[in-house]
């Protein structure tokens, strides 16, 4: 099933499907940063960013690896689906509702 | 009940729940009119046993589709559920606030690995893999990149970092089963094996699922009602997730006053095998950032190339659901895993601080050794003190214990009835149970449709195929059960190996098959075969005295493999040709929500 409807976006010709994976992987690059830096970016300075305080008292990275970088990965992933969702709505790619 | 069983889930669930509950108090009560410890513990396994079973039984189904995919009509929360018991195994809930406790920081790295994985497969992975239709991983590989050897490769990989898994989750079944039912190990493990076989032989998948979403109940009433309890008996807390700074501060201060005394080798041998001591720091940073972060990034990609989480997104009615259904897992894991830093450090305060009842350190090793508790754990070879420096009195390298304690013990140490432990008994069966299910399931699946029907018999009936891959799931489970019963590797070591080899042989053609469309046959069939080999090459050396490269650990090979992996792929697919025409069309498809399945 390829959309051959062609429009013109920034002088390239790109077809709707072209269109809608441009979308979807930039939508995955936003992800990945926000995951790369609650999953590795932090805790590349553990040691420093510890001597702060975190929420709730506890020191900070320490808080990230119990709590704080697994709370933000289950919105991440929330975030994620409904964006992705409007995007799919937007090409008209969306399941139907009632399958 | 009215309406089909779907529309009904949340009310049969909601049955279930009040049940469990009823059965705790009932257990609650006939605890205080004298039922014996061991009594209360074979209630426990033997209840939540038989209502699996009965699961298991209502779910049996003679059709493909049912068996496969339990018809691709699982709700996107129920999906979560069942993912988080598929996923949470005997290690995460017996062992990972042990290792929380004993090393702290640099140990919870998994806990960041475990659940950071999830976004990569709910972007990278399960919707497209949702859409293309298939029934097993390789089906995806097999199809995507055409070719029998292809499929048989994945399954290769599959087979290797299943079974390394299964295995682990066979032995914790059994070690549970023989203390709740006080039977020998040898014969626990093929009890164990039993019960979770009775979930998955006659109903496939679907009842897997089913099965699953009831463990999935009992392992989280199992593992958050005592951290709660605990929390409020010792005065940490009534919600311990935001309440326990204090007590890690209190942590750090007698970890400051006792000092991390280094016992000499002479000493240590006297320590019975598997247990430890207190080495390393609760909440300060003690790993270099590379050995945190390698651990983490390992198990993130494991997470994301391992078949028996992928395939439970196969069951989700819609592209959609699918997505959503990845957020309601990490969802219900987070409840766990967010728990087990805190059964840590009320575990570990309650035993070290000596102005607690509870607390041993500093006490004479004589009383301690009189403690009933102490006796208990004593017996079952998960606890010892030992007077090195013949004082008399217990020091913190002193006093060692097993892994498996902090979740065991420390309800009894606290002072909690004994209905608390059996339940915890039941949470750590479910759990390891829900996961061994998963595994066998994704094993027997792959050889009996890939192998099996789609290179060896393609014109099977419907009846063969699922013969067959019943046999397979007796004969696979029996396998495992017979290498269990060996106790080769630790229950947490086996685990993230099996992380290690999946993503060695399969991160990088699974993604690359959705994101590269110039992947083609001969880079797959590189990237498998090079990935898992030199994985599984590197692993080899470092156990047998290699010294290993860039601070890549037997812990961390995958690293390694999966490197090689992407490399080998990328080069042979760039000097061989492009996919055809109605590959490329295929991979469009799979980017498309909307429209058929490819399969």
């Amino acid at each position: 099933m390829v959309f051959q409807v062609i429009t013109k976006e920034r002088g390239i010709i790109m077809t709707k499907n072209e269109q809608h994976w441009e979308k979807t992987r930039g939508l995955l690059f936003i992800t990945l940063a926000i995951w790369f830096v609650f999953s590795i970016g932090i805790f590349l300075f553990g040691a420093e960013l510890n001597e702060f305080g975190g929420p709730f008292g506890y020191p900070l990275i320490y808080w990230f690896t119990c709590q704080g970088s697994l709370g933000i990965f289950v919105v991440l992933i929330f975030w994620f689906a409904n964006r992705q969702e409007k995007i799919d709505e937007e090409f008209g790619f969306a399941e139907r509702e009632d399958n | 009940m009215k309406g089909n069983f779907i529309d009904n889930l949340p009310k049969v669930y909601g049955i279930y729940t009040g049940g469990f509950i009823g059965f705790i108090i009932l257990m609650a009560i006939g605890e205080q009119m004298g039922m014996t410890a061991k009594a209360i513990g074979i209630c426990f396994v033997a209840f939540t046993i038989a209502i699996y079973a009965l699961i298991g039984w209502l779910s049996r189904t003679a059709q493909a589709d049912a068996y496969y995919v339990a018809g691709r009509q699982v709700p996107t929360v129920f999906n979560g559920m069942a993912t988080a018991a598929d996923w949470m195994s005997g290690a995460s809930f017996v062992a990972m606030a042990g290792g929380i406790y004993f090393k702290g920081y640099g140990y919870m790295a998994l806990l960041v690995g475990w659940t950071g994985g999830y976004v990569l497969v709910a972007t990278l992975l399960a919707p497209y893999l949702r859409k293309f239709g298939c029934y097993t991983v390789p089906d995806f590989i097999g199809t995507r990149y055409g070719g029998n050897l292809t499929r048989l490769l994945a399954v290769i990989v599959l087979t290797v970092a299943s079974f390394t898994y299964v295995t682990a989750q066979i032995n914790a079944t059994g070690t549970i089963a023989s203390v709740a039912l006080d039977i020998p190990f040898q014969y626990a493990v093929y009890i164990g094996l039993v019960s979770i076989l009775l979930c998955s032989m006659l109903g496939g998948m679907r009842g897997v699922t089913w099965t699953q979403v009831a463990q999935y109940i009992v392992l989280i009433v199992a593992y958050l009602l005592p951290v709660f309890w605990i929390s409020n008996k010792i005065g940490g807390g009534f919600f311990p997730h935001f309440m326990l700074a204090d007590e890690v501060a209190r942590i750090g201060e007698l970890e400051q006053q006792f000092g991390f005394v280094k016992n000499s080798a002479a000493d240590l041998a006297t320590v019975p095998k598997g247990l430890a001591g207190i080495t390393k720091a609760h909440s300060a940073v003690n790993a270099t950032p590379w050995a945190f972060i390698s651990l983490a990034l390992a198990m993130m990609m494991g997470t994301a190339s391992l078949p028996h989480v992928m395939m439970r997104y196969f069951t989700t009615p819609s592209v959609k659901a699918a997505r959503k259904s990845v957020g309601w897992s990490l969802f219900f894991i987070f409840l766990l895993y967010s728990s087990a830093p805190m059964l840590a450090t009320l575990s570990k305060l309650s035993l070290i601080d000596p102005s607690l009842p509870t607390g041993i350190i500093g006490k004479s090793i004589a009383d301690v050794q009189a403690i009933d508790w102490y006796q208990n754990w004593n017996a079952a070879n998960l606890m010892f003190v030992s007077d090195f420096n013949g004082n008399g009195t217990l020091e913190l390298n002193e006093f060692f214990m097993g892994g498996k304690a902090v979740v065991l013990a420390t309800p009894e140490i606290a002072g909690l009835p004994y209905v608390i432990s059996g339940l915890v008994a039941a949470g750590g069966m479910a759990a390891a149970m829900s996961t061994a299910d998963g595994l066998i399931l994704a094993i027997a699946n792959a050889i009996s449709h890939d192998v099996y029907y789609k290179m060896i018999d393609p014109k099977a009936e419907t009846a063969k195929r699922l013969a067959v891959a019943r046999v397979l799931l007796v004969v696979i489970g029996f396998a495992g059960a017979t290498i269990a019963a060996m106790e080769i590797q630790g229950i947490l070591g086996s685990v993230i190996w099996a992380f290690d080899f999946a993503m060695s042989g399969l991160f990088f053609p699974l993604v690359l098959g959705v994101w590269w469309k110039r992947a083609n046959k001969e880079g797959a069939i590189a990237g498998m075969a090079l990935g898992l080999a030199s994985g599984m090459g590197y692993l080899i050396w470092v156990r047998n005295g290699g010294s290993g490269f860039l601070g890549i650990t037997q812990l961390t090979f995958g690293i390694f493999g999966a490197a090689v992996s992407l490399v080998s792929m990328v080069v042979v697919s760039l000097i061989t040709s492009a996919p055809d025409a109605a590959t490329q069309r295929m991979v469009d498809n799979v980017r498309v929500p909307a429209g058929k399945s490819i399969i």
